[in-house]
């Protein structure tokens, strides 16, 4: 194989950083969003249930819409970003890491929700009569119990975010450089005769990402389980 | 002094339950589904029940009238549950410090303390999947006293290991309790262990108590009429006296006889006795001939019998104990039984369990 052009390690790290980020913001709302789900009744949680998971169901492209209405330049909440923290969406890596996080966000709220509903909650219940506030019971015990979960959630979440294609090519376009990942760009070539060779490339990048991430997670999950079950 | 009068109805149960109780050892005993579990969560605050009071020396924890509810947390009780609950992914010692608070070296020392008591030292860097049941239930006591709680809750603590392991627990409670002086609320189904255990029974049954007192006076006529005749029971007080080398027997003084056991207590030591109904025969003198060691006098009480091939005789043992003997209708007849008559009741040795036997 050539060396990478210019072009595609530009795609490459691009797609890395957006997946990288919306994994990284999507982890605190996911675990909270889970741990809400799992653990608390309240008034709404069917609506909150069916919120968080509308993107699975939904066509990327009405996501990405929604986005755009939402969090575009004249949207309300993202007029409101840009004014008070800087913060834009609109034609931005940081609109791509959105989209990426919103759609990769049922996945991981899946898997934390699933993991956290496997601890016996009379775990929590025995750390409570130990003295243990909600918030020592979550980090002291919830927490790592559920953590091959979170593992698991980020790693999909993740794997969403570089394959996302849909919801990000409507909210932000496909900007070289800005928001033309890996997927945008393979695409983009599609469109463009000759262009063949380059798309067989960035497809064999991509599988290989995918790999290591997977393996990387597998790593981690069985270092976990060892130190916490492991019989010498 | 613990004051519980608490009522709460789930669907096809009901809990209404009033007690009392001081320090030591007191047994919330009764078949299973008598309520004893949900009791606990009530006072320990893991589930909140619908009317009444819980008070723990002056501290209210639930008070129906004004709605007042003290969280778990704030409670200051420990609790042990019948599976141990330990937290998988801590180490031994971090379970056992779980509960204590950022105390100086005055926690350290009672930490070592306890640790040495529960026989857990060389435990300390394990995990809870790395030990064997008995052990992650003595971590569990050790977790539970070291969080300094004003009440401890055991339930069923035995009944998740098998026969042979839970008599070595015993003495580890008993330990706990006369060094810590905590009280202690126990929940158990088996009566070896209330007898053994208890200063104070309160017997419970489809959520209500129908009995409260010493383990004398509560578990022979426990719950009126036990579903069978192996269930029923008599608890007898004895003191320990000479050791027979040669045979490996200890006798036991009580007022109505001696009675002989296996194995070795320290003379002067109070024994408390758990004779099944079942394992008593009834003579009407001593006779000869018979491998029997021990052989109680007393006088018919009462008889229990209905149109059933077998009854139930109550014995007053000289000394005001009384003993209850299964026998079958037509043996009482043949005898002639009546209330009053003295009569001597004959216990094998052999179906006394020495391991459950204080000292033993």
């Amino acid at each position: 194989m050539t060396p990478l052009s210019p072009a595609e390690t530009v795609a490459i790290l691009l797609s890395l950083k957006v997946a990288a980020v919306a994994t990284l913001v999507a982890l605190p709302i996911g675990l909270a969003i889970a741990h809400l789900l799992a653990r608390r009744q309240f008034a709404g949680k069917t609506l909150v249930n069916g919120l968080v998971h509308l993107p699975l169901v939904l066509p990327p492209v009405v996501t990405g819409y929604f986005l755009l209405l939402g969090f575009g330049r004249k949207g309300p909440i993202g007029s409101f970003l840009a004014e008070c923290c800087g913060l834009v969406f609109s034609f931005r890596w940081t609109g791509a890491a959105l989209a990426a996080l919103v759609m990769g966000l049922p996945l991981m709220v899946r898997a934390i929700r699933l993991a956290i509903e496997q601890i016996d909650p009379r775990l929590e219940q025995a750390a409570a009569t130990l003295g243990a506030s909600r918030l020592r019971i979550f980090f002291t015990v919830t927490l790592p119990l559920a953590l091959p979960g979170l593992i698991v959630g980020a790693i999909l979440a993740f794997a969403k975010a570089l394959g996302e294609f849909g919801a990000t090519i409507t909210f932000v376009s496909s900007i070289p450089g800005e928001t033309e990942t890996i997927a945008l760009a393979i695409y983009g070539l599609t469109q463009v005769p000759g262009g063949d060779q380059a798309v067989l490339r960035l497809a064999a990048i991509s599988v290989a990402i995918s790999l290591v991430a997977l393996a990387l997670s597998e790593a981690m999950a069985r270092r976990i389980a060892r130190r916490a079950t492991d019989v010498t | 002094m613990i004051e519980v009068a608490i009522s709460l109805a789930r669907p096809g149960f009901a809990l209404d339950v009033t007690f009392h109780a001081g320090s030591g050892i007191t047994a919330l005993f009764g078949p299973s589904g008598a309520g004893k579990t949900t009791l606990l969560d009530c006072i320990a605050g893991l589930v909140r029940p619908e009317r009444g009071r819980i008070v723990v020396d002056d501290r209210v924890f639930f008070d129906g009238a004004t709605g007042a509810m003290l969280v778990a947390r704030h409670r200051k009780v420990g609790y042990v549950f019948q599976d141990g609950l330990l937290f998988p992914h801590l180490s031994v010692e971090k379970n056992l410090r779980y509960g204590m608070g950022r105390g100086g070296a005055d926690s350290e020392e009672s930490f070592q303390r306890l640790v040495g008591l529960l026989g857990l030292a060389s435990h300390l860097g394990k995990f809870p999947s790395q030990l064997s049941g008995g052990e992650r239930q003595r971590v569990a006591f050790g977790r539970a006293v070291l969080s300094q709680p004003s009440l401890l809750l055991m339930d069923e603590p035995l009944a998740a290991l098998d026969e042979g392991r839970k008599h070595e627990l015993l003495p580890y409670i008993e330990a706990l309790s006369r060094t810590y002086r905590i009280p202690v609320l126990y929940v158990s189904h088996a009566a070896g262990e209330v007898a053994r255990l208890a200063d104070d029974v309160v017997v419970l049954a489809e959520g209500r108590v129908v009995a409260q007192g010493s383990p004398q006076e509560v578990l022979g006529r426990c719950a009126g009429a036990p579903e069978s005749r192996f269930e029923r029971l008599s608890v007898l007080t004895a003191n320990a006296g000479a050791h027979d080398e040669a045979f490996g027997l200890t006798t036991l003084h009580h007022p109505a006889g001696a009675i002989a056991v296996a194995g070795r207590i320290s003379a002067g030591t109070s024994v408390r006795l758990v004779i099944r109904a079942t394992d008593v025969t009834l003579a009407s003198h001593v006779p000869d001939g018979l491998s029997i060691r021990t052989s109680l006098k007393g006088e018919v009480r009462s008889i229990e019998a209905d149109d059933g091939a077998i009854a139930m005789v109550i014995v007053s043992l000289e000394g005001s104990q009384t003993l209850a003997a299964a026998a079958t209708r037509k043996a009482i007849a043949a005898l002639g039984l009546a209330v009053g008559q003295p009569i001597w009741c004959l216990v094998k040795s052999v179906s006394i369990d020495e391991r459950w036997l204080a000292g033993a």
